[in-house]
């Protein structure tokens, strides 16, 4: 699974910093961010779904893969 | 010392001080109709706003009303979304519905910005104030609030019953605000004063509103001036200072946002710990879970904020048009109820009901878009440092007297009078984990 942030719809409700710290952080705004290339790691996986599922703005963007 | 001219009393010109703008009669008394006669100043909306949005969603969605010069109430998550994500079509020239709809020379600015800003150049504004309101940069205040806190709860002692919104919720964004801003924390009773001035006094007559939003700026240019003598590192010392495109800020725009942050940060914060401390107060099962597990607080937090939002924002109309099946027109408000997009069945599961172990909660307390509240990571510190300092210490609490609580008028809702029977405190822990 990969996770993404949309910018463009980001507004800095910090939601997914505050769910799943490991796979997000918040930039010197206040924006969410994405360190790294965004990979979940198996066991962070209901993390990015539960971080995705109460984003306000729908900005944020998983992936699966393979 | 360098001579600020920006300062000078005749240079201030702000918001409702402004000669122009349009006056609508002002229209109070029982509603006929909330579908086309609402106002949200009328006590039986302040007393319980929920059952009156939920009939409307089902039956307008969209209700109007001819008082304050003609206003739109949209109760649908659907609609309060679209609206306050479409800044092209609705400005937020003014935020606060009232009799008095500011001249519209005054966008993009507005008169408190970011708030009352609309692009472009509201993003410029907001870009100053945003590092000062990360979470980051909050959790610098965090230790001081907690001792707040809990001497608040100190102050308890020996009393069986305490007013929860008057001698603890209020207090605690006060403290921190004046903080933040670097004004004498003795203060705290005039900024309630000017937060009750400027939202609850809506139906007053316009020279005798203008009177009193007169006294908040000059209380605000006082402090200017105190930190032109003597600058310090807060946030009027940092806004005095600040540079937007290569030029120091107008004043006006120093004074407005110093304005907001006051408004802003005080009854919304006060309104959310009071609310959520009604709410456990009333719900056994919800306390006596939080008391045994601490850990799901941020959970329920999240809860207690979609079911008991504080905050109503308003926009204006732009232009004339046809709008989700009704007919607005230039110049209309719009009541913009994020309390009521948070209790649609359409968006959340058991939308009438407290889940304190919600986990899907996709909320708009703290609106949606480009005016996502700046100050929500402070108020989920303020919030949740409250909350946890006085369950740790009064883990049992009810109501003293259901009849005797009373909420705030207008467009942020909360308690303001919440008597609650506590017992005797808990000692103090003598182990304290961030003193």
């Amino acid at each position: 699974m990969k996770v993404e942030i949309d910018p463009g719809l980001c507004q800095g409700h910090g939601r997914c910093y505050g769910l799943a710290p490991a796979l997000f952080r918040e930039d010197d705004e206040g924006y969410g961010q994405v360190p790294g290339d965004g990979v979940v790691p198996p066991e962070a996986e209901r993390d990015a779904r539960l971080a995705a599922l109460n984003c306000p703005e729908h900005a944020i963007e998983l992936a699966e893969e393979g | 010392m360098a001579i600020d001219d920006r300062f000078t009393r005749d240079s201030q010109e702000t918001g409702e001080r402004e000669v122009t703008g349009t006056r609508s009669e002002i229209i109070t008394g029982p509603v006929r109709d909330w579908a086309t006669d609402f106002s949200h100043l009328e006590p039986e909306w302040s007393a319980d706003p929920y059952p009156i949005q939920d009939d409307l969603r089902q039956r307008c969605p969209i209700a109007r009303t001819e008082r304050f010069g003609g206003a739109w109430l949209p109760t649908r998550h659907e609609d309060v979304a679209a609206i306050a994500h479409d800044t092209e079509r609705f400005s937020s020239r003014s935020v606060i519905l009232s009799n008095f709809r500011p001249p519209r020379e005054l966008a993009p600015v507005g008169g408190s910005p970011p708030i009352s800003s609309d692009p472009p150049f509201h993003h410029d504004a907001r870009k100053l104030l945003l590092p000062a309101f990360t979470k980051k940069a909050l959790a610098r205040y965090e230790p001081a609030t907690r001792a707040f806190c809990r001497s608040l709860i100190d102050s308890f002692a020996g009393r069986a019953v305490v007013d929860a919104a008057q001698d603890y919720a209020q207090h605690i964004p006060m403290r921190v605000i004046a903080d933040m801003l670097g004004f004498p924390p003795q203060d705290g009773p005039r900024f309630r004063e000017f937060v009750e001035d400027l939202l609850e006094g809506i139906n007053l007559p316009p020279d005798e509103r203008v009177e009193r939003v007169s006294r908040m700026f000059d209380y605000l240019l006082e402090q200017v001036h105190d930190h032109l003598d003597e600058p310090r590192d807060d946030l009027t010392t940092y806004l005095i200072n600040a540079e937007l495109y290569g030029r120091k800020l107008d004043p006006s725009v120093v004074t407005g946002a110093m304005a907001l942050l006051l408004i802003a940060g005080i009854d919304t914060s006060w309104s959310a710990i009071g609310a959520s401390l009604w709410h456990l107060a009333k719900t056994p099962a919800d306390r006596e879970r939080l008391v045994a597990e601490p850990g799901r607080l941020p959970t329920a937090m999240e809860e207690l904020l979609r079911a008991y939002a504080p905050v109503t924002m308003a926009r204006l109309v732009k232009e004339d048009m046809h709008w989700h099946g009704v007919e607005m027109k230039a110049e209309d408000w719009i009541l913009l109820s994020f309390p009521a997009a948070n209790r649609d069945p359409a968006q959340f599961d058991r939308a009438h009901e407290v889940v304190i172990d919600r986990e899907v909660n996709r909320h708009a307390a703290f609106g949606l878009g480009i005016h996502r509240c700046l100050g929500s990571h402070l108020a989920r510190m303020e919030l949740r440092v409250a909350l946890e300092a006085w369950l740790e210490r009064i883990p049992a609490f009810t109501l003293d007297d259901p009849g005797a609580v009373t909420w705030s008028a207008g467009q942020v809702r909360g308690p303001r009078t919440l008597p609650l029977r506590i017992g005797r405190p808990l000692a103090p822990s003598p182990v304290s984990h961030d003193a």
